[in-house]
């Protein structure tokens, strides 16, 4: 059923990396990707591997999981490997006609395809264990530093959190149209690509249409509820840093000075 | 009993513009209605499409703005700008569509919006959440998705999250226009609830007779105008009347009408079929 879809993939369990603030969550693979692109030995990637792994292991959520996310960009890894090991200049080991395979080709492959596949792993561990709204109160609270400057925050917080609340809302509503204009004869199952780009124009119309009713409908009900903006709101589910969520901070930057140290300064 | 809400020769135009902005013409959606609706009372207007139920009601949440004419609500009045938080405070709103009234991505957030807006300290808001959520029986379904609920679930959270904001009074915009008859009636019966246990004066604006049988008062209207008023007796005896405003009678009532008139000693406005059986037997 289309109205499943849940966007951002949250896996529903309970622990510890599920409680975490999402400010520490957004941090954290923040810190995370910016590791893995400081790191350039082994034993920096040993480190890697080991906290991606103790984190999956925390947070719960079967490696499948994970391993799901990684299926959208087989093509990306196997380009960037192979690219890589053939054509990457230094010591050769093996050569063919114009193809060669040299050690630094087989270090800078592996390590690309490892970089790739930590990024989106580590990634996506933040948007299973976080929920969509979640993540944007995170967003919120984290980027308010940014109104000093008159960025409007709240707003674009709020509008996050409508916009994901109609998804689903709307992707229903694109099939029932769908089906209205197939049921009078529309093709949308056209191989032509001109075609396909026409058929829609009948679909997004309409859709539009409802969309912005919608809209005007919603801003009429949220006034109607007394929204006056984000000042003097109050909130219902406040994000509060908890000792876990300090401890988490200090496990990241433990996890930062390692890298740093193991990964790029401290030689063998 | 103190008045919630009056309106004196209130006036409403829709005016009409072409695109350099002049006037092409004035419709008066509402023409010279005074009410007054005492607190505690169920009110239900009625009338067709058209008649000027629904921008009425938009009055009465200082949504929209008397051409002519007052509304008061709660002492206030809505024109004065400053009232306005206090207004909608005091008279929530419930619409048509209940998709597009939900804001929050879960049953109990949605039900916490309004109070967040009005600055309610935070475990007063967990609080207010919960006693709505239980007054329209909806509290084990605080953690589902309002996407996975059924379409009179879904007005009954949006009627909670009205009722978490502690208003006087909750006017419904044809709150059960697009549900089927099971939705529609866990509405009503939650509005009537609420009226009867929270004692919340009720104006529930609406097309279905049936709905308005319990009501202490009903307001009949007709382009704009008061054509009718009275308890639902006095409104569903007159069917011809009704019938000339393009309303429908509950079956039951016109039944009992079509009897009479074939004969039968039956008295005026019947409402239910207890009452018909009751009378026949």
């Amino acid at each position: 059923m289309i109205r499943d879809i849940t966007i951002g993939q949250y896996y529903s369990t309970d622990s510890l990396i599920h409680r975490l603030d999402p400010r520490v969550k957004l941090v954290g693979t923040l810190c995370y990707i910016i590791s893995l692109f400081l790191i350039n030995n082994w034993p920096g990637y040993i480190i890697a591997t080991a906290f991606l792994f103790m984190v999956i292991a925390l947070s719960r959520v079967p490696v499948k999981f994970m391993v799901r996310g990684l299926r959208a960009i087989v093509l990306l890894l196997i380009i960037a490997g192979v690219v890589n090991l053939f054509f990457t200049p230094g010591e050769e080991l093996w050569a063919w006609k114009k193809l060669s395979i040299t050690k630094e080709g087989i270090t800078m492959a592996s390590t690309m395809v490892l970089r790739l596949i930590f990024l989106i792993m580590g990634s996506s561990i933040m948007t299973l264990t976080t929920t969509p709204n979640n993540l944007t109160d995170g967003l919120e609270k984290g980027l308010s530093f940014l109104k000093i400057f008159k960025a409007p925050v709240h707003e674009m917080a709020m509008m996050m959190s409508i916009a994901l609340r109609f998804i689903p809302i709307l992707l229903e509503e694109t099939d029932k149209i769908m089906k209205a204009q197939i049921a009078r004869g529309a093709d949308f199952e056209s191989k032509n690509l001109i075609k396909k780009a026409k058929a829609l124009v009948p679909l997004l119309v309409p859709l539009f249409v409802s969309a912005f009713r919608r809209a005007n409908d919603l801003a009429l009900a949220m006034e109607a509820r007394c929204y006056r903006g984000g000042d003097g709101r109050t909130k219902m589910k406040p994000l509060i840093y908890k000792k876990a969520d300090a401890a988490a901070y200090l496990v990241i930057l433990l996890y930062m000075i390692a890298c740093i140290y193991f990964g790029r300064i401290f030689k063998f | 009993m103190k008045s919630i809400l009056s309106t004196k020769n209130l006036t409403f135009d829709y005016i009409r513009r072409d695109d350099e902005g002049n006037v092409e013409g004035i419709t008066t959606a509402v023409d010279d209605v005074t009410l007054d609706v005492k607190e505690g009372d169920f009110i239900a207007i009625l009338g067709a499409n058209g008649s000027g139920k629904s921008t009425l009601a938009k009055h009465i949440n200082a949504i929209l703005y008397p051409t002519e004419g007052t509304v008061f609500v709660d002492g206030k009045d809505t024109s004065d700008d400053k009232n306005i938080w206090d207004i909608r405070q005091c008279a929530g709103m419930v619409f048509q569509n209940p998709d597009n009234q939900i804001i929050g991505q879960i049953v109990e957030e949605d039900v916490g919006f309004g109070p967040e807006n009005l600055g309610v300290p935070t475990k007063e808001i967990w609080e207010r959440v919960e006693e709505s959520l239980k007054a329209v029986h909806m509290y084990e379904y605080r953690k589902k998705s309002p996407n996975k609920l059924s379409g009179g679930q879904k007005q009954r959270v949006s009627i909670a999250g009205v009722l978490a904001m502690h208003p006087k009074c909750i006017v419904l915009d044809e709150p059960t226009a697009m549900l089927d008859p099971s939705g529609r009636k866990e509405v009503i019966r939650a509005i009537r609830a609420l009226n009867d246990v929270e004692k919340i004066t009720v104006i529930l604006i609406t097309h279905y007779m049936e709905e308005t049988i319990h009501a202490n008062k009903i307001f009949v209207m007709d382009k704009g105008k008061i054509a009718m008023e009275g308890t639902p007796k006095e409104i569903f005896s007159k069917v011809e009347m009704l019938k000339k405003l393009r309303l429908d009678v509950p079956q039951v009532t016109l039944l009992a009408y079509e009897l009479k008139k074939a004969g039968l000693p039956l008295p005026d406005g019947i409402l239910t079929t207890e009452e018909l059986i009751c009378q026949l037997s």
